[in-house]
Protein backbone atom coordinates (compact mmCIF):
# COMPACT_ATOMS: atom_id res chain seq x y z
CA UNK A 1 0.00 0.00 0.00
CA UNK A 2 2.96 2.26 1.17
CA UNK A 3 4.90 1.72 -2.04
CA UNK A 4 1.67 2.79 -4.49
CA UNK A 5 1.15 5.85 -2.06
CA UNK A 6 4.97 6.29 -2.91
CA UNK A 7 4.47 6.35 -6.76
CA UNK A 8 1.40 8.31 -6.87
CA UNK A 9 3.33 10.92 -5.34
CA UNK A 10 6.48 10.92 -6.85
CA UNK A 11 4.42 11.20 -10.35
CA UNK A 12 2.24 13.97 -8.53
CA UNK A 13 5.65 15.73 -7.80
CA UNK A 14 7.03 15.46 -11.35
CA UNK A 15 4.00 16.39 -13.24
CA UNK A 16 3.77 19.54 -11.52
CA UNK A 17 7.32 19.71 -11.68
CA UNK A 18 7.55 19.37 -15.73
CA UNK A 19 4.34 21.69 -15.85
CA UNK A 20 6.31 24.22 -14.07
CA UNK A 21 9.39 24.31 -16.01
CA UNK A 22 6.84 24.74 -18.94
CA UNK A 23 5.37 27.52 -17.11
CA UNK A 24 8.44 29.41 -16.57
CA UNK A 25 9.76 28.67 -20.46
CA UNK A 26 6.83 30.77 -21.61
CA UNK A 27 6.91 33.25 -19.28
CA UNK A 28 10.34 33.61 -20.40
CA UNK A 29 9.40 33.33 -23.72
CA UNK A 30 7.29 36.41 -23.59
CA UNK A 31 9.84 38.70 -21.68
CA UNK A 32 12.78 37.28 -24.56
CA UNK A 33 11.11 39.99 -26.91
CA UNK A 34 12.10 43.01 -24.93
CA UNK A 35 15.04 41.53 -23.23
CA UNK A 36 16.67 39.98 -26.31
CA UNK A 37 19.56 42.96 -26.46
CA UNK A 38 20.38 41.92 -22.86
CA UNK A 39 20.41 38.35 -23.54
CA UNK A 40 22.77 38.96 -26.22
CA UNK A 41 24.86 41.35 -24.01
CA UNK A 42 25.13 38.25 -21.47
CA UNK A 43 26.23 36.03 -24.46
CA UNK A 44 29.08 38.14 -25.86
CA UNK A 45 30.10 38.49 -21.66
CA UNK A 46 30.16 35.40 -21.22
CA UNK A 47 32.48 34.68 -24.71
CA UNK A 48 34.42 37.75 -24.01
CA UNK A 49 34.94 36.24 -19.97
CA UNK A 50 36.17 32.76 -22.39
CA UNK A 51 38.68 34.58 -24.36
CA UNK A 52 39.83 36.87 -21.30
CA UNK A 53 40.72 33.39 -19.40
CA UNK A 54 42.32 31.52 -22.19
CA UNK A 55 44.88 34.73 -22.53
CA UNK A 56 48.07 35.71 -20.14
CA UNK A 57 47.72 37.67 -17.41
CA UNK A 58 50.01 40.14 -15.66
CA UNK A 59 48.28 39.51 -12.31
CA UNK A 60 47.20 36.97 -10.44
CA UNK A 61 43.36 36.97 -9.67
CA UNK A 62 41.31 34.64 -7.75
CA UNK A 63 37.90 36.13 -8.84
CA UNK A 64 36.36 39.33 -9.60
CA UNK A 65 33.24 41.15 -9.34
CA UNK A 66 31.55 44.25 -10.10
CA UNK A 67 29.79 46.25 -6.89
CA UNK A 68 26.39 48.04 -7.39
CA UNK A 69 28.48 50.94 -8.32
CA UNK A 70 29.98 49.92 -10.95
CA UNK A 71 33.67 49.65 -9.88
CA UNK A 72 35.42 46.45 -10.77
CA UNK A 73 36.89 44.46 -7.71
CA UNK A 74 39.60 42.17 -7.84
CA UNK A 75 40.46 39.45 -5.49
CA UNK A 76 44.27 38.36 -5.90
CA UNK A 77 47.28 39.55 -5.77
CA UNK A 78 49.75 42.10 -8.24
CA UNK A 79 53.28 40.53 -10.10
CA UNK A 80 56.11 41.89 -10.97
CA UNK A 81 56.15 43.55 -14.07
CA UNK A 82 59.67 43.70 -15.99
CA UNK A 83 60.09 46.15 -19.16
CA UNK A 84 63.12 46.25 -21.15
CA UNK A 85 62.73 49.87 -22.73
CA UNK A 86 66.25 51.58 -23.16
CA UNK A 87 67.52 50.31 -19.90
CA UNK A 88 65.54 47.61 -17.78
CA UNK A 89 62.03 48.97 -15.75
CA UNK A 90 60.17 47.12 -12.42
CA UNK A 91 57.32 47.97 -11.14
CA UNK A 92 53.88 46.04 -9.25
CA UNK A 93 51.11 45.34 -11.71
CA UNK A 94 49.24 46.45 -9.14
CA UNK A 95 49.95 50.19 -10.67
CA UNK A 96 47.70 49.22 -14.14
CA UNK A 97 44.39 48.34 -12.24
CA UNK A 98 43.98 45.61 -14.59
CA UNK A 99 44.23 48.27 -17.46
CA UNK A 100 41.86 50.69 -15.39
CA UNK A 101 44.14 53.21 -14.97
CA UNK A 102 48.43 54.51 -16.44
CA UNK A 103 51.31 52.89 -14.59
CA UNK A 104 53.59 56.21 -14.10
CA UNK A 105 57.35 55.30 -13.27
CA UNK A 106 60.10 58.59 -13.50
CA UNK A 107 58.07 60.03 -16.16
CA UNK A 108 57.12 57.31 -18.16
CA UNK A 109 53.93 55.85 -18.89
CA UNK A 110 52.23 52.84 -19.37
CA UNK A 111 49.47 51.11 -19.90
CA UNK A 112 47.41 47.94 -20.32
CA UNK A 113 45.50 47.04 -23.57
CA UNK A 114 44.30 43.87 -24.38
CA UNK A 115 47.05 42.11 -21.75
CA UNK A 116 49.84 43.73 -23.56
CA UNK A 117 51.84 46.90 -22.22
CA UNK A 118 52.13 49.84 -24.58
CA UNK A 119 53.98 52.76 -24.05
CA UNK A 120 51.41 56.17 -23.83
CA UNK A 121 51.24 59.73 -22.43
CA UNK A 122 49.52 60.53 -19.05
CA UNK A 123 45.99 59.82 -19.69
CA UNK A 124 46.80 56.17 -21.42
CA UNK A 125 45.31 57.23 -25.16
CA UNK A 126 46.22 54.60 -27.43
CA UNK A 127 46.04 55.24 -30.93
CA UNK A 128 44.95 52.69 -33.56
CA UNK A 129 45.68 52.27 -37.49
CA UNK A 130 43.37 51.54 -40.24
CA UNK A 131 43.08 48.01 -39.16
CA UNK A 132 42.61 48.73 -35.19
CA UNK A 133 46.06 48.17 -34.42
CA UNK A 134 47.66 50.20 -31.96
CA UNK A 135 50.50 52.37 -33.05
CA UNK A 136 51.91 53.25 -29.83
CA UNK A 137 55.41 51.95 -29.05
CA UNK A 138 55.21 48.35 -27.27
CA UNK A 139 58.61 47.98 -25.09
CA UNK A 140 59.61 44.34 -24.69
CA UNK A 141 58.35 42.70 -21.87
CA UNK A 142 59.97 40.56 -19.82
CA UNK A 143 57.38 40.32 -17.02
CA UNK A 144 56.77 37.48 -14.37
CA UNK A 145 53.22 36.90 -15.59
CA UNK A 146 50.81 34.47 -14.08
CA UNK A 147 52.05 31.89 -16.57
CA UNK A 148 55.83 32.52 -16.24
CA UNK A 149 55.14 32.59 -12.39
CA UNK A 150 53.44 29.09 -12.57
CA UNK A 151 56.23 27.08 -14.38
CA UNK A 152 58.33 28.42 -11.82
CA UNK A 153 55.71 27.27 -8.87
CA UNK A 154 55.70 23.60 -10.54
CA UNK A 155 59.51 23.65 -11.37
CA UNK A 156 60.18 24.46 -7.41
CA UNK A 157 57.51 21.88 -6.69
CA UNK A 158 58.92 19.08 -9.19
CA UNK A 159 62.07 19.87 -7.59
CA UNK A 160 61.61 19.18 -3.92
CA UNK A 161 59.00 16.47 -4.80
CA UNK A 162 61.87 14.10 -6.42
CA UNK A 163 64.51 15.31 -4.08
CA UNK A 164 62.52 13.99 -0.98
CA UNK A 165 61.93 10.91 -3.07
CA UNK A 166 65.77 10.46 -4.16
CA UNK A 167 66.67 11.07 -0.70
CA UNK A 168 64.22 8.71 0.82
CA UNK A 169 66.05 5.58 -1.26
CA UNK A 170 69.29 6.09 0.80
CA UNK A 171 67.57 5.27 4.15
CA UNK A 172 66.07 2.04 2.23
CA UNK A 173 65.41 0.47 -1.07
CA UNK A 174 61.65 0.93 -0.48
CA UNK A 175 60.52 4.59 -0.93
CA UNK A 176 58.59 6.44 1.36
CA UNK A 177 56.43 9.57 1.79
CA UNK A 178 55.02 10.73 -1.74
CA UNK A 179 57.76 8.62 -3.49
CA UNK A 180 55.52 5.70 -2.63
CA UNK A 181 52.90 7.37 -5.28
CA UNK A 182 55.46 8.50 -7.80
CA UNK A 183 57.52 4.84 -8.23
CA UNK A 184 55.22 3.43 -10.14
CA UNK A 185 54.81 6.39 -12.72
CA UNK A 186 58.41 6.39 -12.76
CA UNK A 187 58.67 2.66 -13.73
CA UNK A 188 55.96 3.04 -16.25
CA UNK A 189 57.14 5.91 -18.52
CA UNK A 190 60.71 3.93 -17.96
CA UNK A 191 59.47 0.44 -18.71
CA UNK A 192 56.07 0.90 -20.86
CA UNK A 193 57.35 4.59 -22.78
CA UNK A 194 60.89 5.07 -22.55
CA UNK A 195 62.62 0.83 -23.18
CA UNK A 196 59.94 -0.24 -26.17
CA UNK A 197 60.43 3.18 -28.15
CA UNK A 198 63.73 3.67 -27.73
CA UNK A 199 65.61 0.35 -26.52
CA UNK A 200 67.72 -0.96 -23.90
CA UNK A 201 70.56 0.26 -25.55
CA UNK A 202 70.00 4.00 -25.95
CA UNK A 203 66.89 4.65 -23.35
CA UNK A 204 68.72 6.05 -20.15
CA UNK A 205 70.22 9.53 -21.57
CA UNK A 206 66.59 10.28 -22.37
CA UNK A 207 64.98 9.55 -19.23
CA UNK A 208 65.46 12.78 -17.58
CA UNK A 209 64.07 14.95 -20.06
CA UNK A 210 61.23 12.14 -20.55
CA UNK A 211 60.15 12.09 -17.05
CA UNK A 212 59.96 15.91 -16.85
CA UNK A 213 58.17 16.66 -19.68
CA UNK A 214 55.81 14.26 -18.33
CA UNK A 215 54.80 15.17 -14.98
CA UNK A 216 55.70 18.90 -15.76
CA UNK A 217 52.61 18.84 -18.78
CA UNK A 218 51.06 16.31 -16.15
CA UNK A 219 50.93 18.38 -13.42
CA UNK A 220 50.49 21.72 -14.84
CA UNK A 221 47.28 20.47 -17.07
CA UNK A 222 45.82 18.86 -13.38
CA UNK A 223 46.57 22.73 -11.99
CA UNK A 224 44.52 24.07 -15.04
CA UNK A 225 41.70 21.70 -13.80
CA UNK A 226 41.21 23.91 -10.59
CA UNK A 227 39.67 27.46 -10.04
CA UNK A 228 43.44 28.91 -9.62
CA UNK A 229 43.07 30.08 -13.22
CA UNK A 230 46.05 28.38 -14.55
CA UNK A 231 46.46 27.56 -17.82
CA UNK A 232 49.72 27.31 -18.89
CA UNK A 233 49.49 24.50 -21.28
CA UNK A 234 47.02 26.41 -23.38
CA UNK A 235 49.60 29.17 -24.64
CA UNK A 236 50.98 28.22 -27.04
CA UNK A 237 54.14 29.68 -27.04
CA UNK A 238 55.16 26.92 -23.70
CA UNK A 239 54.04 23.92 -26.24
CA UNK A 240 56.39 25.23 -28.96
CA UNK A 241 59.19 25.38 -26.35
CA UNK A 242 58.27 21.76 -25.05
CA UNK A 243 58.27 20.74 -28.90
CA UNK A 244 61.51 22.47 -29.18
CA UNK A 245 63.43 21.01 -26.85
CA UNK A 246 62.13 17.91 -28.52
CA UNK A 247 63.42 18.55 -31.80
CA UNK A 248 66.54 19.96 -30.96
CA UNK A 249 67.05 16.49 -28.49
CA UNK A 250 66.13 14.45 -31.79
CA UNK A 251 68.08 16.53 -33.98
CA UNK A 252 71.71 16.46 -31.80
CA UNK A 253 71.20 13.30 -30.63
CA UNK A 254 70.83 11.84 -33.92
CA UNK A 255 72.95 9.22 -35.85
CA UNK A 256 74.60 8.59 -39.20
CA UNK A 257 71.42 5.78 -39.99
CA UNK A 258 69.12 9.12 -39.43
CA UNK A 259 70.31 11.35 -41.85
CA UNK A 260 70.84 8.72 -44.11
CA UNK A 261 67.18 8.08 -43.89
CA UNK A 262 66.18 11.42 -44.18
CA UNK A 263 68.43 12.52 -47.08
CA UNK A 264 69.19 9.30 -49.18
CA UNK A 265 66.66 6.93 -48.06
CA UNK A 266 68.28 3.75 -48.93
CA UNK A 267 66.40 0.64 -50.64
CA UNK A 268 64.35 2.85 -53.48
CA UNK A 269 65.08 3.85 -56.90
CA UNK A 270 67.05 7.05 -57.43
CA UNK A 271 64.13 9.00 -58.30
CA UNK A 272 62.41 8.25 -55.85
CA UNK A 273 65.21 9.19 -53.06
CA UNK A 274 65.28 12.70 -54.82
CA UNK A 275 61.09 13.17 -54.17
CA UNK A 276 61.79 11.80 -50.58
CA UNK A 277 64.42 13.97 -49.50
CA UNK A 278 62.67 17.10 -49.43
CA UNK A 279 59.51 15.23 -47.49
CA UNK A 280 61.19 13.33 -44.98
CA UNK A 281 63.50 16.82 -44.18
CA UNK A 282 59.94 18.41 -43.64
CA UNK A 283 58.56 15.28 -41.75
CA UNK A 284 61.25 16.31 -39.08
CA UNK A 285 59.60 19.53 -38.73
CA UNK A 286 55.83 18.12 -38.99
CA UNK A 287 56.86 16.23 -35.80
CA UNK A 288 57.18 18.58 -33.45
CA UNK A 289 54.75 20.90 -34.86
CA UNK A 290 52.26 18.49 -34.46
CA UNK A 291 53.47 17.86 -30.90
CA UNK A 292 52.92 21.37 -30.07
CA UNK A 293 49.39 22.08 -31.75
CA UNK A 294 48.08 18.73 -29.94
CA UNK A 295 48.58 19.44 -26.47
CA UNK A 296 47.59 23.25 -26.60
CA UNK A 297 44.58 22.38 -28.80
CA UNK A 298 43.39 19.80 -26.14
CA UNK A 299 43.68 21.97 -23.74
CA UNK A 300 42.31 25.01 -25.41
CA UNK A 301 39.30 22.85 -26.54
CA UNK A 302 38.65 21.73 -23.17
CA UNK A 303 38.80 24.52 -21.19
CA UNK A 304 36.23 26.75 -24.20
CA UNK A 305 33.92 23.81 -23.75
CA UNK A 306 34.06 23.35 -20.34
CA UNK A 307 33.57 27.24 -19.39
CA UNK A 308 31.07 27.83 -22.50
CA UNK A 309 28.69 24.45 -20.44
CA UNK A 310 29.12 26.52 -17.20
CA UNK A 311 28.07 29.60 -19.09
CA UNK A 312 24.79 27.54 -20.31
CA UNK A 313 24.33 28.10 -16.60
CA UNK A 314 23.76 32.11 -16.73
CA UNK A 315 21.93 31.63 -20.32
CA UNK A 316 19.02 29.31 -18.85
CA UNK A 317 18.64 31.31 -16.03
CA UNK A 318 15.84 28.74 -15.10
CA UNK A 319 16.48 25.64 -12.59
CA UNK A 320 16.44 22.50 -14.90
CA UNK A 321 19.11 24.88 -16.99
CA UNK A 322 21.83 25.11 -14.05
CA UNK A 323 21.84 21.69 -12.51
CA UNK A 324 22.11 20.50 -16.32
CA UNK A 325 25.37 22.88 -16.86
CA UNK A 326 26.40 21.64 -13.93
CA UNK A 327 26.33 17.99 -14.64
CA UNK A 328 27.24 18.30 -17.92
CA UNK A 329 31.02 20.33 -16.68
CA UNK A 330 30.87 18.17 -13.55
CA UNK A 331 31.27 14.96 -16.25
CA UNK A 332 33.28 17.12 -18.34
CA UNK A 333 35.35 18.04 -15.79
CA UNK A 334 35.89 14.61 -15.42
CA UNK A 335 36.91 13.54 -18.90
CA UNK A 336 39.45 16.48 -18.91
CA UNK A 337 41.47 14.79 -15.91
CA UNK A 338 41.62 11.88 -18.35
CA UNK A 339 42.47 14.33 -21.06
CA UNK A 340 44.98 16.06 -18.78
CA UNK A 341 47.16 12.34 -18.19
CA UNK A 342 46.63 11.20 -21.60
CA UNK A 343 48.12 14.70 -23.00
CA UNK A 344 51.39 14.38 -20.63
CA UNK A 345 51.45 10.18 -21.57
CA UNK A 346 50.75 11.30 -25.61
CA UNK A 347 53.60 14.33 -25.27
CA UNK A 348 56.26 12.27 -24.09
CA UNK A 349 55.30 8.78 -25.68
CA UNK A 350 55.66 11.01 -29.41
CA UNK A 351 58.90 12.30 -28.09
CA UNK A 352 60.49 8.64 -27.25
CA UNK A 353 58.98 7.55 -30.36
CA UNK A 354 61.08 10.93 -32.62
CA UNK A 355 63.90 9.72 -30.24
CA UNK A 356 64.11 6.08 -30.92
CA UNK A 357 64.07 7.26 -34.40
CA UNK A 358 67.07 9.10 -33.76
CA UNK A 359 69.10 6.27 -32.11
CA UNK A 360 67.69 3.06 -34.03
CA UNK A 361 70.57 1.65 -35.95
CA UNK A 362 69.56 -0.45 -38.70
CA UNK A 363 71.93 -3.56 -38.42
CA UNK A 364 69.36 -5.55 -40.65
CA UNK A 365 69.34 -2.88 -43.36
CA UNK A 366 72.42 -4.76 -45.13
CA UNK A 367 70.28 -8.07 -45.58
CA UNK A 368 68.10 -6.80 -47.58
CA UNK B 1 32.42 32.05 -37.86
CA UNK B 2 30.68 32.19 -41.62
CA UNK B 3 29.04 29.57 -42.82
CA UNK B 4 31.89 27.72 -45.04
CA UNK B 5 33.46 27.91 -41.67
CA UNK B 6 31.15 25.98 -39.61
CA UNK B 7 30.35 23.30 -42.45
CA UNK B 8 34.23 22.82 -42.73
CA UNK B 9 34.29 22.73 -39.05
CA UNK B 10 31.61 19.79 -39.29
CA UNK B 11 33.45 17.65 -41.99
CA UNK B 12 36.99 17.73 -40.08
CA UNK B 13 35.02 16.58 -36.97
CA UNK B 14 32.98 13.56 -39.18
CA UNK B 15 36.21 12.87 -40.94
CA UNK B 16 38.84 12.62 -37.61
CA UNK B 17 35.48 10.92 -35.77
CA UNK B 18 35.20 7.59 -38.81
CA UNK B 19 39.39 7.94 -38.52
CA UNK B 20 39.63 7.42 -34.53
CA UNK B 21 36.24 5.65 -34.26
CA UNK B 22 38.28 2.91 -37.34
CA UNK B 23 40.98 2.79 -34.92
CA UNK B 24 39.10 2.06 -32.02
CA UNK B 25 37.28 -0.77 -33.40
CA UNK B 26 39.86 -2.60 -34.71
CA UNK B 27 42.19 -2.12 -31.59
CA UNK B 28 38.71 -3.80 -29.88
CA UNK B 29 38.89 -6.77 -32.56
CA UNK B 30 42.58 -7.21 -32.01
CA UNK B 31 42.34 -7.38 -28.44
CA UNK B 32 39.53 -10.06 -28.68
CA UNK B 33 41.37 -12.19 -30.66
CA UNK B 34 44.78 -11.49 -28.76
CA UNK B 35 44.20 -10.57 -25.24
CA UNK B 36 47.81 -10.87 -23.94
CA UNK B 37 48.73 -8.34 -26.49
CA UNK B 38 46.57 -5.62 -25.45
CA UNK B 39 48.82 -3.53 -23.82
CA UNK B 40 51.13 -3.10 -27.14
CA UNK B 41 47.82 -2.70 -29.12
CA UNK B 42 46.51 0.02 -26.61
CA UNK B 43 49.87 1.73 -27.10
CA UNK B 44 49.67 1.86 -30.81
CA UNK B 45 46.25 2.39 -30.99
CA UNK B 46 46.65 5.47 -28.66
CA UNK B 47 49.74 6.83 -31.20
CA UNK B 48 47.55 6.60 -33.81
CA UNK B 49 44.61 8.20 -32.83
CA UNK B 50 46.57 10.91 -31.46
CA UNK B 51 48.09 11.12 -34.99
CA UNK B 52 45.00 11.76 -36.42
CA UNK B 53 43.77 14.29 -33.35
CA UNK B 54 46.93 16.03 -34.30
CA UNK B 55 45.39 16.59 -38.11
CA UNK B 56 42.02 17.25 -36.97
CA UNK B 57 43.31 20.00 -34.84
CA UNK B 58 45.50 21.54 -37.47
CA UNK B 59 42.65 21.27 -39.94
CA UNK B 60 40.04 22.98 -37.38
CA UNK B 61 42.72 25.90 -37.03
CA UNK B 62 42.61 26.66 -40.51
CA UNK B 63 38.91 26.26 -40.73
Amino acid sequence: MHRINIVKLLSLLLLTVTFSVHAQDESQNDNHAENSHTVKDLKTEIKEYISHHLLDSHDFTLFSYTTVEGDHKYIGFPLPVILWDNGIKIFSSSKLHHGESVAELNGEYFSLYHNKIYKTDAEGTITFDNHQHPTNSKPLDFSLTKNVAFIILVGLFMLWMFNSMAKSYKKSTIPSGIGRFLEPIILYVRNDIAIPNIGEKHYKKYMSYLLTVFFFVWIINLLGLTPLGVNVTNNIAVTFALALITYLFTTFTANKNYWKHIFWMPGVPLPMKIILAPIELLGTFIKPFSLMIRLYANITAGHIVLMSIIGLMFIFKNWIGSPLSFGLAFALALLELLVAALQAYIFTMLSALYFGMAVEEHEHSEHH
Amino acid sequence: MTIPNIVGAGLIVIGAGLGIGRIGGSAMDAIARQPEASGKIQTAMLIAAALIEGIGFAALFAA
